[in-house]
């Protein structure tokens, strides 16, 4: 592969604790640690774990004058609500939101997670974290959104270092005291830390409490190395990242969304929110009012195979009486579960919880049945 | 008893005309934790080279490969019930299956353990 790949801020970190590395979104990345995954993801479960997420796409989008209030958030919001179907303008100072950017046919061009900011002199300012593999494209679509009336800075070459699990909080309380009164998917800058400036976020990917914390890169290793001090944080690579989200019921990019499918289809109606269906002014909007109407022929599910054999992505799903139905888009090993774990596409004839499918691996038919997400509960700290 | 090795990193430790099967320590810490086994039951005929067994990590499945042509005659259930034994023990309580070779022939193709270390010290 002559392709040069990206180092996070973190890079030297993770070789020096001995990190397997690959590539992942452009850039070379820890799958895991010496513990490997199944250690690493039962310690995020029970303790707390620290994860390089700097290949994302943090950014900020900022009318050319902060401050201003309530109608500042309106105008910059209008601004992205070109380009997704939720309620930006009504968002809270301080809050943040999971959404997706849709195409004109209401296609899924990415995930992302858009703040506005709780300060009366940062509001016309927002704050988006976009995917890795797709943060090129989702700069510019954000930027041609805002024409000349925003701009859009990068951040992406800073340190973003999630810390997930039940103990986060204690952790964090002795390192960034300011943070620990955060609730889930709320956000603030904190300035002047022995960190320099940064921002904390109280979400994650993992279904447990955490934060995710944006630090000047130059800092970014020894914000690391004090979480790491604390012998309750443990690194952990992008395997066990993924087999934690899977049982979170969360959805991986290219994988469980592409352009392929609606928010509908996705099972992500909450993220259409009230105002933008009223309007119908979101891309799309014809097309995904439409199945919020009169429903979707294939959705999203969590699927539970019932023997021991993992069911991976592209398994082709059969109803118990073998027709096809549909495909697995994510599916692995569930540590905490302590069996196989998938979420995949099925005719919405056959989407209810408990619905008996079959998984065609390796040529043979394995039992397994639609499950409610996520497989283990949130424990999100609202 | 003498042990062979593959360039898909399979062993196998042959005992008259029996030969055990497993994978090395090497493809075992490669794999990481190991979650589900999938293993030929006896009466199988296997063909060297050919897939024979399924071993799952957290993160992917992978092919496990007879190294000869032969006869399962016995396979190793304890994996199947407790996966974590292949990564606790790959080249001892962690075997696979037990072969009847068809050609004793064969073994001559495959490295002896000097031969497999320095092929594993390229990957």
């Amino acid at each position: 592969m002559s392709e040069v790949l990206k180092k996070t801020p973190l890079h030297a970190l993770h070789l020096r604790l001995a990190a397997r590395m690959a590539e992942f979104g452009g850039y070379d990345m820890p799958i895991q640690y010496a513990d490997g995954i199944m250690t690493e993801h039962k310690w995020t479960r029970t303790e707390a774990g620290l994860f390089d997420v700097s290949h994302m796409g943090p950014s900020f989008l900022s009318l050319p004058q902060l401050g201003g209030g309530d109608d500042a958030h309106r105008k910059v919001s209008a601004l992205v609500e070109k380009l997704v179907p939720s309620d930006i303008a009504g968002l809270a100072p301080g809050k943040v939101q999971l959404t997706v950017l849709l195409n004109e046919d209401g296609g899924i061009i990415d995930d992302l997670m858009i703040g506005r900011p709780p300060r009366e002199d940062q509001q016309g300012g927002l704050y988006i974290v976009v995917n890795a593999g797709t943060k090129e494209n989702d700069f510019a679509l954000i930027q041609k959104a805002a024409g000349s009336e925003a701009q859009l800075h990068r951040a992406d070459d800073r340190a973003l270092i999630a810390i997930q699990g039940p103990k986060a909080e204690q952790v964090i309380e002795g390192i960034l005291p300011e943070a620990v009164g955060l609730t889930f998917m709320t956000f603030k800058q904190i300035k002047d830390t022995p960190y320099g400036n940064v921002i904390a976020t109280r979400c994650g990917y993992t279904g447990e409490d955490g934060f995710e914390i944006l630090v000047p890169a130059e800092h970014g290793e020894a914000f690391a190395n004090r979480l790491l001090e604390d012998h309750r944080v443990k690194p952990i690579g992008l395997g066990a990242r993924d087999s934690l989200r899977l049982e979170a019921g969360l959805c991986l990019y290219g994988h469980d969304l592409d352009t392929g499918k609606t928010p509908v289809e996705a099972s992500l109606n909450w993220m259409i929110s009230k105002p933008r269906r009223e309007r119908a002014d979101f891309p799309g909007a014809q097309k995904i009012l439409g199945q919020l109407k009169d429903g979707v022929g294939a959705k999203r599910v969590g699927i539970r195979p019932l023997g021991r054999a993992p069911a991976r992505e592209g398994t082709e799903v059969q109803s118990a009486d073998g027709q096809t139905i549909g495909v697995v888009t994510s599916g692995g090993f569930g540590p905490t579960v302590n069996g196989p774990v998938a979420q995949g596409y099925v005719q919405t004839a056959f989407a209810k919880a408990g619905t008996p499918l079959k998984l065609i691996v390796r040529g043979k038919a394995l039992e397994a049945e639609v499950a409610t997400l996520p497989f283990v509960p949130a424990r999100y700290k609202r | 008893m003498t042990t062979y090795y593959t360039n898909e990193h399979e062993w196998i430790s042959v005992d008259g005309d029996v030969g055990t099967v497993g994978i090395t320590k090497f493809a075992a810490e490669k794999l990481g934790d190991v979650v589900f086994v999938e293993l030929p039951d006896a009466g199988k005929q296997v063909k060297k080279e050919a897939d024979m067994a399924v071993v799952e990590s957290v993160k992917a499945a992978s092919d496990v490969y007879a190294p000869v042509t032969g006869e399962v005659v016995e396979s190793n259930g304890a994996i199947v019930d407790e996966p974590a034994k292949v990564n606790e023990d790959p080249e001892g309580a962690g075997w696979f299956v037990k072969i009847k070779l068809a050609d004793k022939g064969q073994l001559s193709g495959l490295m002896d353990k000097a031969a497999y270390d320095a092929f594993c010290a390229t990957q």
